[in-house]
Formats: structure tokens, sequence, C-alpha cells
């Protein structure tokens, strides 16, 4: 089985076979749900819909059915643009340890910062 | 008419709500695994485990408010077919995804306004169970009816099935809206709304849908009921036989 996934920059598409194999053509959905009020949307997971409206229904009924959210974003898997190349990203910033905020306390009261 | 009755108007008309909720239930869970969609199998599982929850409650307090109190699971699992009193609506058999989308949209079309109104209800314990259904069937319906217009407004193909569905379906409608002489008490006495008093908004909901959708609303003609007085289609026996199978065969099983 094949779905459409995100594709990094530089990358080629991949081809996607079309018909039943691939789940009748239902474009992939990335899923974030907000936990509660003044905290971020978080990525949860993916599902599959026809469109933007039932794509927010199947999120709601996969992923908030025991209550994990007061609110859903729903975004085309095509529609994201990955970053790629770990090595010269990200790996630059790992000998900048005074970049890091750990000098002082965060006191308890401030909670999600 | 016959009418099926426990000990006293409220209770039967509880048992009427409960045993329309556990048989579009179990309607619902036999689609599980058959769904075009795991997305929609999903879905389709969470509504019927809806309906289940409220047929739970309803079923509960329709034994305290009898004189002989009966459990949720005496009422829901031994019963016979002539004493379950549902719509006879909720006890057709699956066929295809539409006409499954299309009795989930026609009832949720009656139960939005039903529990509306029910959350005034005299009886608190009433009231409180029918906001919890309000929450849960206006999602339903917002659901079932953004499926009826993408059907119907889709390809030849969807709008041939469930315009058939529609077609197929309409004559178990009336029944719904029909109010008889074990409301009227209810009604007088502020427990109840008449059902007869849902037609205009189940109406109004569903002419909407049917004209996005592109639907032909079908002809009025000969409705058939029958379901409240315990006089239904062969298909609710079939469905009582699955449903009831474990408690009858092992008396007094419990989780």
């Amino acid at each position: 089985m094949s779905y459409d996934v995100p594709i990094a920059p530089g990358e080629q598409p991949a081809e996607v076979p079309t018909g039943a194999a691939t789940s009748q053509g239902w474009p992939l959905w990335e899923v974030f749900v907000r936990a509660k009020r003044g905290l971020n949307h978080t990525h949860v997971g993916s599902i599959h819909a026809p469109d933007a409206q039932s794509a927010v229904q199947n999120a709601r009924d996969g992923y908030t059915r025991r209550a994990e959210g007061v609110s859903v974003w729903v975004v085309r898997s095509t529609e994201i643009h990955a970053s790629d190349d770990a090595s010269s990203m990200f790996e630059p910033f790992e000998d900048k340890p005074y970049r890091h905020p750990t000098f002082y306390e965060i006191p308890e009261e401030v909670g999600q910062l | 008419m016959r009418t099926v009755t426990t000990d006293t108007p409220l209770g039967t008309y509880l048992v009427r709500l409960a045993d329309d909720n556990l048989v579009l239930g179990q309607r619902l869970g036999e689609y599980i695994a058959h769904a075009p969609e795991l997305e929609e199998d999903l879905a389709i599982a969470n509504t019927g485990l809806d309906h289940i929850g409220i047929a739970r409650h309803l079923y509960g307090l329709a034994g305290r408010v009898e004189g002989d109190g009966r459990s949720e699971d005496e009422l829901a699992m031994l019963r016979s077919e002539r004493e379950f009193t549902n719509a006879l609506l909720v006890e057709q058999p699956n066929t295809d995804f539409a006409f499954i989308m299309v009795r989930q949209f026609l009832f949720d079309a009656y139960q939005v306004p039903l529990w509306t109104l029910l959350s005034e209800s005299a009886n608190s314990e009433l009231a409180g169970i029918a906001a919890k259904g309000a929450k849960e069937a206006t999602y339903h319906l917002r659901r079932s009816s953004s499926w009826i217009v993408r059907l119907g407004d889709g390809t030849d193909e969807s709008h041939r099935r469930v315009q058939a569905a529609v077609d197929g379906l309409w004559r178990y409608t009336g029944e719904l809206l029909e109010s008889d002489d074990v409301e009227a008490e209810l009604v007088s006495s502020g427990l109840i709304a008449a059902s007869s008093d849902l037609s205009a908004a189940w109406e109004g909901t569903v002419d909407a849908v049917l004209e996005e959708a592109t639907l032909t609303r079908p002809a009025d003609r000969f409705q058939l009921s029958g379901g409240r007085s315990g006089i239904h289609t062969e298909h609710l026996g079939l469905l009582l036989t699955e449903l009831q199978w474990m408690q009858r065969s092992h008396p007094g099983l419990t989780w």
C-alpha cells in the first residue's frame, strides 16, 4: 500500500499508484490537536478524507474520542514541506550551549512556557 | 391499536426512545469492518456507541420509573420482538454506505429537535439525558448531512444510490412524527414534547439538506407505522436474535 507523504525539498515526488490498493484515492491529511486552551496545536497523526470538512470530522473521531482536545486543525500532507540533511541543518547548534537558557531557574508558577 | 406498555406512560415512552437508540446502535455495530474507509469505520462505531450509551441511560431511567423496576439488561435483552417499540426506520438492515448515511440522517434530523425539547422536561433525569443526547445528535446530524450533500452532489453513481436510499426509506419517516395516547398525558404534565411538534424542525432540516444535495424529496404517499405498538418489519427479529443470543443462552450473565 502506498500513500502520499510530505515531499522534502529537492526530493522527487514518489509515484503514487491509484486504484483500489491506494485507499480509493482519498488524500492524506495531517492532524493537529489543541489539548486545552492556552496550549499549541500539536501534531498527533494523520487520516484519510475526501475533503477538508470530512477531514476535520475524521480527525475528531480518530484522535479526540477520549476527550483529548478542544480544537483540531487539518492540513493536506502534501502542503507540508520538511527539512532535509540534519547534519548541516541542526548539528551546528549542538556545540553552542551558551544559547540555552539554562543559567536561571524557571519558577513553577510559570507553567507551560 | 395495540399498545405495548410498561407500567407507566413515562416508562413506555422512555423504552420507545431507548429501543430506537439500541436498535440503531446495533445496526451500526453490524457495519464495523465493512465501511469503505478505516476512518468511516471509526466514525460509524463512535456513532453507534453514542446511541447505545443513550439507550442505557434511558433503560435505566425507565426501570426506575416503572413499577417492577426491571434492569437495563432485562429491558434490552429479555424482551421479544413484539415487545420492542422502536420506530421501523432504525431496524432497516444495512445495505450500502449511502443507505446507512440516509437512515442516519433521517433519524438525526428527528433526534436533534427531540433532545432539544426534552432537555426542558419536568423530569430532571430525562432532561439531563436529553442534554447529553442533544450534543451527540447535533454532531451526528452534521456528519450525516455532510455525507448526504457529498454523495448527492457527487458522481452519477453516488447520486443514484443516495436518491434510491431516500426513496426507499421515506415510507418509514412519518412514524417518527406520530403522537398517540401514551404521549398525550405526558405532554400535558410537561414531561415530554409531542412527536408531532417535531415535524416542522424535521421537515426544515430534511428539505434544506436534500436541496443542497440536489436530491428530490419523494412525493408524500403511504407511510408505514407500527413500531411503537410492536408490529415490526421482518428484519427486527433477526437483529434481536443476534443481540440477545448471549443473554438468552447464558441467563444472568454479567461482565
